[in-house]
């Protein structure tokens, strides 16, 4: 059981402040960190992950001090954003050197454990230079967890993943969390976090927006009403059958389209496609109008 | 077991791979080939002057060929992992950050010599003709120079990502303009500290050393241990960017 502690922690840079005055603790299971880009999230888990004094307060990681610290990497592993690494090493010999670095009494086991645990077992013994970028994310991952850390940091570990990819890496925290591992992971996009459980911090402006259980929170996001763009063959129609459905809240016929508001992201996006079908119109484009990050954030911080 | 720390043994292995994989590399390969060109090609030309092995050897050699390579090695060993990135990985683990700086300071010391004591004393051997004063000279020179410019360059590749043009100037800069008519200049420079240890041995004028041997190498040991505390200290505070703000 390990405990990130923040206590009016700061930081700035000259004259902007990138984290403002935050105050939190984060136990075992997974959390996430969830913000609009540059709303402070990267200054954050570089403060815990001891990458960055704080300007003000302090950051302890099970009670030890983050900052000039190496000690404290033997219970911590960080998955860096920046996706560079070692590429001319093999994933192998990347995790092993990893695993020397932390003086483990049997390197090589370690290193195979770790790799099993991000299923590259396969692809262990190619450069990583030609490795995808979400395997590259595994072995980051990998690499961070030979050491068996009690916490584990991971910054945008959904970035450039395909969903298939995104899923392997949700259920490998879960799992990791559920072992009673502190995990800790930034994203700015709610969606791509939308299948954990958990709780999560809001970050906006540097400031701690929201945080809670992640549930209450997806509650928040899909009753929230949706504007998609939509464009058929017979926009009339379509809107005519929309209007029926308890899932929109409302229809436009405008020259670019129908605009419709949703009232349930999910129930709509499910429907829509069936609707069209019945009705005999070809559904030619179906665009999201209002997925701007901050628009979401803003949301929840208002609700 | 390993006679070496595991950790540093890990840091030197990687640290190797990268430098000598680099692109980079072929720029440190290059001068020593020239430097052998050009003597083989003198010792052709001018086989009885004895003036030119010193003026060739210690001004292109140690003044020219040494800095610059020392220069490209000192400041991509880890100056490179610093640019692109992935130095957090090393850095995330317990090792202590003198480790990794002498580790680092030792690969880029030992390819340094590789790449320029040695050719500069079979240089020496090829223009004197046998293993006379000066070729064992130059070879002392060199070896200091290795050790101290890479711990400079190591230094300054913790301080700044501009590691090649701050250490580009310090060379143009000062020691080749200022230590040519500044005699204080001199004394914090580590191409006097090179020659002044190569003229010990050498004892030839053509090799224009300002500095008595006891001065070169009290300066060389100070300097060198300074900036390797100091490249230490640095690392030890190593701050990743944040948020684009």
């Amino acid at each position: 059981m390990t405990t990130i502690e923040l206590r009016n922690v700061s930081r700035w840079y000259g004259n902007v402040v990138a984290v403002n005055d935050i105050t939190m603790t984060i136990g075992p299971g997974v959390t996430g960190l969830l913000g609009p880009n540059g709303a402070g999230k990267s200054t954050l888990l570089h403060l815990i992950s001891g990458f960055l004094e704080p300007s003000r307060g302090a950051v302890t990681v099970g009670g030890d001090p983050a900052w000039r610290n190496p000690q404290a990497y033997t219970r911590l592993g960080l998955v860096p954003e920046r996706p560079s690494v070692y590429a001319f090493l093999t994933g192998h010999e990347f995790v092993l050197a990893t695993a020397r670095l932390h003086k483990l009494a049997d390197p090589g086991a370690a290193a195979q454990r770790a790799i099993g645990i991000v299923e590259l077992a396969d692809a262990q013994d190619r450069k990583i230079s030609t490795y995808s970028k979400g395997m590259r994310q595994r072995i980051k991952v990998a690499a961070a967890l030979v050491h068996d850390p009690e916490v584990l940091l991971l910054d945008e570990p959904f970035n450039g993943m395909d969903p298939r990819q995104r899923l392997h890496m949700m259920d490998l925290l879960e799992a990791l969390g559920d072992e009673g591992r502190t995990i800790l992971f930034s994203s700015h996009i709610l969606e791509e976090v939308e299948r954990l459980s958990g709780t999560i911090q809001v970050i906006v402006g540097g400031r701690l927006a929201a945080s809670g259980d992640f549930r209450a929170i997806r509650r928040l996001m899909t009753s929230r009403p949706h504007v998609f763009l939509v464009r058929t063959s017979d926009d009339r129609r379509l809107g005519a059958a929309l209007v029926g459905s308890q899932a929109v809240a409302g229809v436009e016929v405008t020259g670019r389209g129908l605009q419709v508001k949703a009232s349930d992201y999910g129930a709509f996006t499910r429907q829509v496609a069936g609707l069209s079908r019945a009705e005999g119109v070809q559904l030619r484009q179906l665009l999201p109008e209002d997925e701007s990050l901050e628009s979401v954030f803003a949301y929840l911080v208002e609700s | 077991m390993n006679v070496f720390p595991v950790q540093a043994a890990t840091v030197a292995s990687i640290t190797l791979r990268a430098t000598m994989g680099r692109k980079r590399a072929l720029l440190f390969a290059l001068p020593p080939v020239i430097l052998l060109l050009v003597t083989v090609a003198l010792k052709a030309a001018h086989p009885a002057d004895a003036s030119w092995p010193s003026a060739v050897l210690g001004e292109f050699g140690l003044a020219v060929v040494l800095p610059l390579t020392a220069l490209i090695i000192g400041t991509s060993v880890l100056g490179a992992e610093i640019d692109d990135g992935s130095v957090v990985h090393l850095l995330a683990t317990p090792v202590r950050r003198s480790t990794v700086i002498f580790s680092k300071f030792l690969v880029a010391v030992a390819l340094t010599m590789l790449f320029v004591a040695v050719p500069e004393l079979l240089a020496g051997l090829i223009a004197t003709g046998g293993a006379g004063k000066l070729a064992l000279g130059l070879f002392a020179g060199a070896l200091a120079g290795s050790v101290i410019y890479n711990a400079v360059f190591v230094m300054i590749s913790v301080l700044t990502t501009r590691a090649i043009a701050v250490g580009l100037l310090y060379l143009l800069i000062w020691e080749s303009l200022l230590g040519n008519f500044v005699g204080g200049a001199r004394l914090l420079s580590v191409e006097q500290y090179s020659l002044g240890i190569a003229n010990s041995i050498a004892h030839d004028t053509h090799l224009n050393a300002h500095l008595g041997v006891g001065t070169a190498t009290a300066m060389g040991v100070i300097v060198t241990a300074v900036t390797l505390a100091l490249a230490i200290r640095r690392l030890a505070a190593f701050s990743l960017k944040g948020d684009a703000v």
